[in-house]
């Protein structure tokens, strides 16, 4: 299957955008090689401003350029651009709804070398508490691409998480994206799965294998996770035995926060929240032997369908 | 030297706007920060009703000069000087702080016509202030940003992030005005958290530095001058202060950081000001 870094998208998908609209600024904390807005830099330096290494003025000085007119995209590790500026998000970009668009780069457990303190397990939780706040988790390169795109011409503020490593295409380049919106990405009858990031290809290949079994598992990429639409979410839970969410993040807060709130008033059904179980990350020699450490495996979901389906 | 009518002008500004502080935004037992509120009456109304190229009938004017308030707990002196040029009628000043107020306990630029942005949680106000004046240069306007920021307020370590920013980008169209009144909310600064020396810190982080006392009109007028001439570098007036300006009671009074008054020093303060009236 193909593959492609959605931080080379997101750096690709700014310069396309700053092309079309001489409005789109860029800002940066010195990890514009990492989070790929260098790529920005080079096309459109007078509206590339390097920050050096201080994320809160970063946050702040992207607050007066919206103030004047201006799109600012500000960028650093997921970990960092959410919780060393939480309070500057939060009071002066989000209570006045300002069009500033964060990106988390190396979100979840993809900078695996780095450790837990370059890891961001809580970053979802603590951007989804803040009211007005947009929160988007690309499944592929592809979809990054059209959130940059819809984050631009979406009033207030927006969130985006990106993976650091190369991840399977599962959308298509023809496709829409609209913020708020469902995409199922696998027809099934007995169990709802909702995913998204690097989860949706593990709950997808968990779902073939289950096919073999007699288990027919239904999929959804839920990359918007706030805001979240929650009629469809219970429109579509109607008739499964099951739901399972899947997600690289803490299961505090996350997705399956999001869905077990949507859920919460109208439905008995039995609900399972797979994702990292209360833990910091930690350092690992490669991405994939971080994911089977913390159980964010096609297996793990694949034996969280059955467990909760009681077919263990 | 700016002529007598305007220094004549500005002090009566400053004295209605003080007056609007004590009878129409805070008054008997209610609570508001009055100390903070009238250590920066002259500033405010120096720029509000001289220095600053605004119209209260279009707060959107493209090409306006910026005040942003990153001590906002001082809300009530913008406040009354927003009243008093036309930006909202003044009865709205009685209802500061109350359920629907078009007036917030802080900065709300999605509430009062003429706040620029939502400021309180210090320390930002300085890097707004930075994105301001890039927006506004990228663009090509002549507009200056001014922002008023506390003493208390540079233990923030995302002051002194912009002042590297500002130095570093040579933001020569903002100001940054430090109202040194000298007092925190809970005692004076030197002996809960020195900030000083202050003027110093400003020099190395690359600004232009001027010293003036804050509540000097002609001192505030030559240096906002002065600010206009420098070039390839931003601008830090030093303004000394005294927190409760005019308020016998409230005068270097930790009390007044945020002190609600009681009938007696109501009168007072109201005789305070009666007695500065010309």
């Amino acid at each position: 299957m193909a593959t492609k870094s959605q931080r080379q998208a997101y750096g690709e998908a700014l310069v396309e955008l700053g092309r079309e609209n001489k409005n789109i600024v860029v800002l940066e904390a010195d990890l514009g090689k990492s989070t790929m807005s260098i790529l920005f830099q080079q096309q459109f330096p007078d509206r590339y401003f390097e920050m050096g290494i201080a994320e809160a003025n970063m946050a702040s000085t992207a607050a007066g350029l919206a103030l004047t007119g201006k799109t600012p995209f500000i960028n650093s590790f997921a970990v960092f651009a959410t919780g060393r500026c939480f309070d500057q998000l939060r009071q002066t970009i989000s209570i006045a709804g300002l069009n500033v668009n964060i990106c988390g780069s190396s979100a979840g457990l993809s900078d695996f070398g780095d450790g837990s303190t370059h890891q961001s397990v809580e970053d979802m939780a603590t951007m989804r508490s803040i009211p007005g706040m947009t929160v988007l988790v690309p499944v592929d390169a592809i979809e990054t691409r059209k959130m940059v795109r819809a984050m631009a011409s979406h009033p207030g503020p927006c969130y985006i998480r990106i993976n650091r490593n190369d991840l399977p295409f599962f959308t298509a380049e023809e496709g829409e994206f609209t913020i708020g919106k469902l995409y199922p990405v696998r027809e099934g009858s007995d169990v709802l799965v909702f995913a998204n990031g690097v989860m949706v290809s593990k709950a997808v290949e968990a779902a073939e294998a289950l096919a073999g079994e007699g288990v027919s598992v239904k999929v959804v990429n839920v990359s918007t996770v706030k805001p979240l639409d929650k009629q469809a979410v219970i429109d579509m839970a109607k008739g499964f035995k099951a739901i399972v969410t899947a997600e690289e993040h803490s299961v505090i807060g996350g997705l399956g926060g999001a869905i077990a709130e949507a859920l919460s008033e109208v439905k008995n059904i039995p609900l399972a929240i797979l994702g990292i179980d209360d833990r910091f990350g930690t350092s690992a020699t490669n991405y994939d032997e971080l994911l089977v450490h913390y159980g964010l495996t096609a297996d793990a979901v694949k034996a969280k369908i059955k467990k909760i389906i009681g077919k263990e | 030297m700016a002529p007598q009518t305007t220094i004549d002008l500005l002090e009566a500004k400053a004295l209605r706007l003080r007056e609007h502080i004590v009878n129409d935004l805070t008054g008997v037992g209610k609570v508001g920060h009055l100390g903070g509120s009238c250590s920066s009456a002259e500033i405010v109304a120096t720029l509000y009703f001289h220095k600053m190229k605004h119209d209260p009938k279009n707060p959107a004017l493209p090409d306006r000069d910026r005040f942003l308030l990153s001590k906002g707990h001082a809300a009530l002196v913008q406040y009354a000087a927003l009243a008093e040029a036309g930006y909202f009628p003044k009865e709205e000043m009685k209802k500061v702080k109350t359920l629907g107020a078009m007036l917030q306990g802080h900065p709300d630029m999605t509430k009062t016509p003429g706040v620029e942005a939502n400021t309180g949680s210090l320390g930002q106000g300085l890097s707004i202030a930075c994105g301001m004046a890039l927006g506004l240069r990228l663009d090509g306007l002549a507009s200056k940003v001014y922002v008023l920021i506390g003493d208390g307020e540079l233990a923030e370590g995302q002051i002194w992030e912009a002042a590297m920013a500002a130095a570093y980008y040579k933001i020569d169209n903002l100001v940054a005005i430090v109202d040194r009144n000298r007092l925190q909310a809970t005692g004076p600064i030197c002996e809960r958290f020195d900030t000083n020396p202050v003027t110093p810190k400003w020099a190395a982080f690359g600004w232009e530095t001027i010293e003036i006392d804050g509540h000097d009109i002609p001192a505030i007028l030559g240096a906002l001058d002065k600010a206009d001439q420098v070039k390839g570098k931003p601008t830090v007036i030093i303004a000394e202060t005294v927190k409760g300006k005019c308020i016998s009671f409230a005068e270097n009074n930790p009390a007044f950081h945020n002190g609600a008054m009681t009938p007696e020093q109501w009168e007072t303060a109201k005789s305070d000001l009666n007695k500065l009236r010309r």
